[in-house]
């Protein structure tokens, strides 16, 4: 009796093995954090861009409506490509758009925005990555949708046509 | 381009082979008392074919043939000579060619090195070689063609990545792959065996050969990737407890269990079943590492081409061959309970055995570290890190008990022994406690568990010294495997206890003053090379003593694109100055790290005596 | 006696625990612990990405700002997930990576002492 129980044990032991590591083949192994997320905002102060005033995060997302808050830089080639379409969303007028200006040089952002156009209400200055710390980014470009002082959506990597529309539908 | 067509069909008929044999195999395991000379001929046959596929691929590396696949995907025209030729290893296809001309090579070896035993024995374990053989095979035909052909050819390949275009990396994959495929002798062998029931002492003999050679290679392998990871990934570390080096390390702890029951073995007919399972757990070990690297399943620093397709296939093969194992060990291994000699507690064989309990620990926790993440992510879909400190928290303390255990150890007899000089190790005893005090006090480093550790290493580190000019040590070469292994344990501890480093943001002319210590930036200079463009930077570090000049580099190849740092090291006997530079985003400044590594030789030249206790075992055995 | 080889095992586990050394040892021992999300091989403190460049910059606000280790792992995991340290925390998902060793150690131990006992 016993010498049947312990074979079917062991047999039964790597059977579940190797149907762990078949299943995991399939999962992807770098790693992102979660995007469905319903956290609240991080509080913290910034410099903006233009007029170099002292902002509060309190006083920037007080209202009740849609904000989209976009981390950019100068010389993020991806930020570049999305830039256009954050353009066109800007013609939405349920949506309030700010920038995060991460790690960059005076000169070469102020170029950038001539140069595509700027889409933000307001532009924060982010000069040593700390404050995309604080909301949990962790490279250039990410974005997140906020309502009530709530991370409704975060997107990392560059906006695409279809996630514009994911964007659009929320604020409908 | 014949090259590659005549590699193919090389392999090709290589498999044909590996039927034939089997068919001759089976027959002469039916009858006759004589090995069939078929069966050595088409071996060498096979071996002689793997072997023009593989000079073929490198024929096409060396004449930068981009008609081959492989060759585009890893190789460049202004790539030189030297790194043309380790490019055929260097990449997913090539390395498993090599990996086949291993296993051919070494079955063929085993054939003719075994003449004095079984005959039966012999045949079977050329049956389960080939098993393994045809595995490969047909792994390497259906995905992972070294030989693809690409039309249009391709002007150029896309070229090397920099980082593996080191000489240390260029011979550091076929010295692991003879150890690992060495396990997979083990492996056969022991299957063999225990159908015919041949688990003895005559068994042991002859096994411990080849134990030796997997676990030499072994070492030597896993001290290069280490050597090359500490002056090339410019971190100054040598083991980072990444899942890449962790399966290489898994392999090794089962092997060196396996070998001290193979010691046993040989003098006393114990612990049979556990020996059958430590030699199928070996090569096991050694072909999920593969799956794990290869399949891309886990994530880590070493870059590795990634296919979930060619993961499903070594997954599947390891497990047909796992489940080979367990039926063989199941259906004919007649554990021998009946006639159960007992071990006394004061004897080697409790020693061993306690050797390998603590292996067996060290070797659970090395794995459920690397696999506790894919199993928690599947089961839950929660994603966790198991890094450095895990395996820091469960090994360390665990050294002290073992590093004692084996420093007392060797000096039991067989059998049943009773300790003598007691007093000499009682007094050894209390100068490690007291000199390990000494030193971690003197430096501040007043942490229990530091002085206890360094103290236990220092015990057997006194002991061994003193066995080296006994007279009556018989064994030299476990006592200079033993010694080496103590001066590993306290090289690594000074290391990490004495290591100093600054790191800070330079331009060219500026200079960092800390303490006594000042790091000058005197230079930066350029440099075209064949296929790279280098920045060497010029620092002198000067001191009240000393005054070093050291030149680290920055490297941008241009095929494919990368950025290397080169670390520049001057090595000292009792330390190495170590600097790196990195560049920083949209600025003139550099990033520097400077580093002080106390001991490193030594960590190296430890690695180098434990292998050569190996090598004194394998070649002198008379002696023994 | 194995008890209390026991005792002293664990007491040396937590004693581990109780490194301290001044600021800068102790901000390398934060950053050593954490996983850089860009190269994901790598420590923050190895690596010199961005991303790592200003976790690092985080880290030592925050021990600035008088936050203990723990705290601030609290805040990194709380943004970034259980992924970015590497000395996964004692809880429900991670019981079994922390104590099976354990485990098999002592089953280890179980059976090389009834070896002994057969011998009596």
């Amino acid at each position: 009796m016993n010498n049947k129980i312990f074979p079917i044990i062991v047999i039964s032991f790597f059977i579940f093995i190797f149907f762990i590591f078949f299943k995991g083949l399939n999962n992807s192994n770098t790693y992102k954090p979660s995007d469905n997320e319903n956290k609240i905002i991080p509080k913290f102060s910034a410099y903006t861009f233009f007029d170099n005033k002292l902002v509060y995060s309190d006083n920037i997302f007080n209202q009740k409506k849609f904000y989209l808050l976009n981390i950019w830089s100068s010389w993020c080639l991806p930020c570049r490509e999305e830039h256009p379409l954050i353009m066109n969303l800007k013609e939405n007028s349920k949506i309030e758009i700010i920038g995060l200006n991460y790690k960059d040089k005076d000169k070469n952002a102020k170029k950038f925005i001539n140069d595509l156009g700027n889409p933000y209400s307001k532009i924060l200055l982010d000069e040593d990555g700390t404050k995309a710390i604080e909301w949990g980014a962790y490279g250039v470009p990410e974005t997140f949708l906020i309502f009530e002082n709530k991370i409704i959506k975060k997107y990392i990597g560059p906006l695409n046509s279809e996630l514009i529309l994911e964007i659009e539908s929320f604020v409908k | 381009m014949l090259a590659s067509f005549v590699g193919f069909y090389s392999l090709i008929f290589g498999l044909g082979i590996s039927l034939l044999i089997i068919f001759f195999s089976i027959k002469n395991f039916k009858k006759s008392n004589i090995l069939d000379s078929k069966i050595l001929t088409f071996s060498f046959l096979q071996m002689f074919l793997v072997f023009v596929s593989f000079f073929g691929l490198i024929l096409s590396f060396i004449n930068s043939d981009f008609s081959n696949e492989t060759v585009f995907n890893n190789s460049h025209t202004t790539k030189p000579l030297f790194y043309k030729i380790s490019g055929t290893w260097g990449n997913h296809e090539g390395s498993l060619l090599l990996w086949l001309l291993v296993l051919t090579l070494f079955i063929f070896i085993f054939l003719v090195n075994s003449k004095n035993q079984l005959i039966k024995y012999r045949i079977l374990t050329v049956i389960f070689q080939q098993i393994i053989i045809i595995g490969f095979f047909i792994f390497l035909l259906k995905t992972s063609n070294p030989f693809s052909y690409l039309f249009p050819i391709p002007e150029e390949g896309l070229g090397l990545n920099p980082i593996l275009q080191d000489p240390a990396l260029a011979i550091h994959p076929p010295i692991l792959y003879l150890g690992y495929v060495g396990s997979s002798i083990i492996f056969s062998s022991v299957l063999a065996a225990t159908t015919l029931n041949y688990i003895n002492s005559n068994w042991a003999k002859h096994i411990k050969g080849w134990v030796l050679i997997s676990w030499i290679f072994l070492t030597l392998g896993i001290l290069l990737g280490s050597i090359w990871a500490y002056y090339e990934l410019g971190w100054g570390g040598f083991w980072f407890w990444d899942p890449v080096e962790n399966v290489s390390l898994m392999p090794w702890l089962a092997l060196t269990t396996l070998f001290h029951c193979i010691l046993v073995l040989e003098k006393r007919s114990l612990f049979k079943s556990w020996i059958i399972i430590l030699s199928i757990a070996t090569f096991t070990l050694s072909m999920c590492g593969t799956f794990l690297v290869r399949s891309g399943i886990l994530n880590s620093v070493h870059t590795f081409a990634n296919d979930p397709g060619r993961g499903l296939f070594i997954l599947s093969f390891l497990f047909v061959l796992i489940f080979i194992s367990i039926f063989i060990f199941f259906v004919f291994h007649k554990s021998d309970n009946k006639n159960f000699s007992p071990i006394f507690f004061l004897s080697k064989e409790t020693s061993i055995v306690i050797n390998n309990w603590f292996m067996m620990y060290f070797l659970s926790v090395v794995l459920i570290g690397t696999v506790y993440p894919i199993f928690l992510d599947v089961l839950s879909s929660q994603k966790i890190s198991v890094g450095p400190p895990f395996y820091h928290k469960l090994i360390i303390p665990f050294l002290i008990p073992f590093l004692i255990f084996m420093a007392i150890g060797p000096r039991l007899k067989w059998i049943k022994s009773e300790l003598k000089n007691k007093l000499s190790l009682f007094v050894l005893l209390i100068i490690s406690v007291l000199a390990s005090i000494f030193i971690v006090k003197n430096f501040e480093t007043n942490y229990l568990l530091n002085s206890i550790l360094v103290g236990s290493a220092f015990y057997l580190f006194f002991i061994t010294v003193r066995d080296f000019f006994s007279k009556k040590t018989k064994k030299l070469s476990q006592n200079m495997a033993h010694f080496g292994f103590s001066l590993l344990i306290l090289s690594i501890l000074f290391n990490n206890i004495f290591s100093n480093e600054i790191i800070t943001n330079l331009k060219v002319g500026e200079s960092y003053k800390v303490d006594n210590l000042e790091i000058v930036f005197d230079d930066l200079t350029k440099e075209n090379k064949k296929n790279y463009v280098s920045y060497t930077g010029v620092f002198s570090i000067k001191d009240e003593n000393f005054e070093n000049i050291l030149k680290p580099e920055l490297r941008i190849y241009n095929q494919p694109n990368i950025i290397t740092s080169e670390a520049d090291i001057k090595v000292t006997l009792f330390k190495d100055n170590f600097i790196t530079i990195n560049n920083v985003q949209n600025e003139d400044y550099f990033n520097v790290r400077y580093l002080i590594k106390p001991f490193m030789l030594w960590i190296w030249i430890s690695v180098l005596l434990i292998t050569f206790g190996g090598l004194i075992s394998l070649f002198n055995k008379k002696y023994e | 006696m194995k008890i209390l080889k026991l005792i002293f095992i664990t007491f040396l586990v937590f004693s581990l625990n109780y490194l301290n050394a001044d600021e800068i040892d102790f901000q390398n021992k934060i950053t050593k612990n954490l996983r850089c999300l860009i190269c994901q091989g790598q420590s923050v403190y190895d690596s010199d990405s961005e991303f790592a460049i200003s976790v690092k910059l985080v880290v030592k606000n925050k021990i600035n700002a008088g936050l203990s280790e723990k705290e601030i792992y609290n805040f990194l995991t709380e943004k970034y997930g259980e992924w970015i340290l590497y000395d996964p925390k004692l809880n429900k998902n991670t019981y079994i990576l922390w104590f099976l060793p354990l485990l098999i150690f002592l089953f280890g131990g179980a059976i090389v002492i009834k070896k002994f006992i057969n011998i009596r």
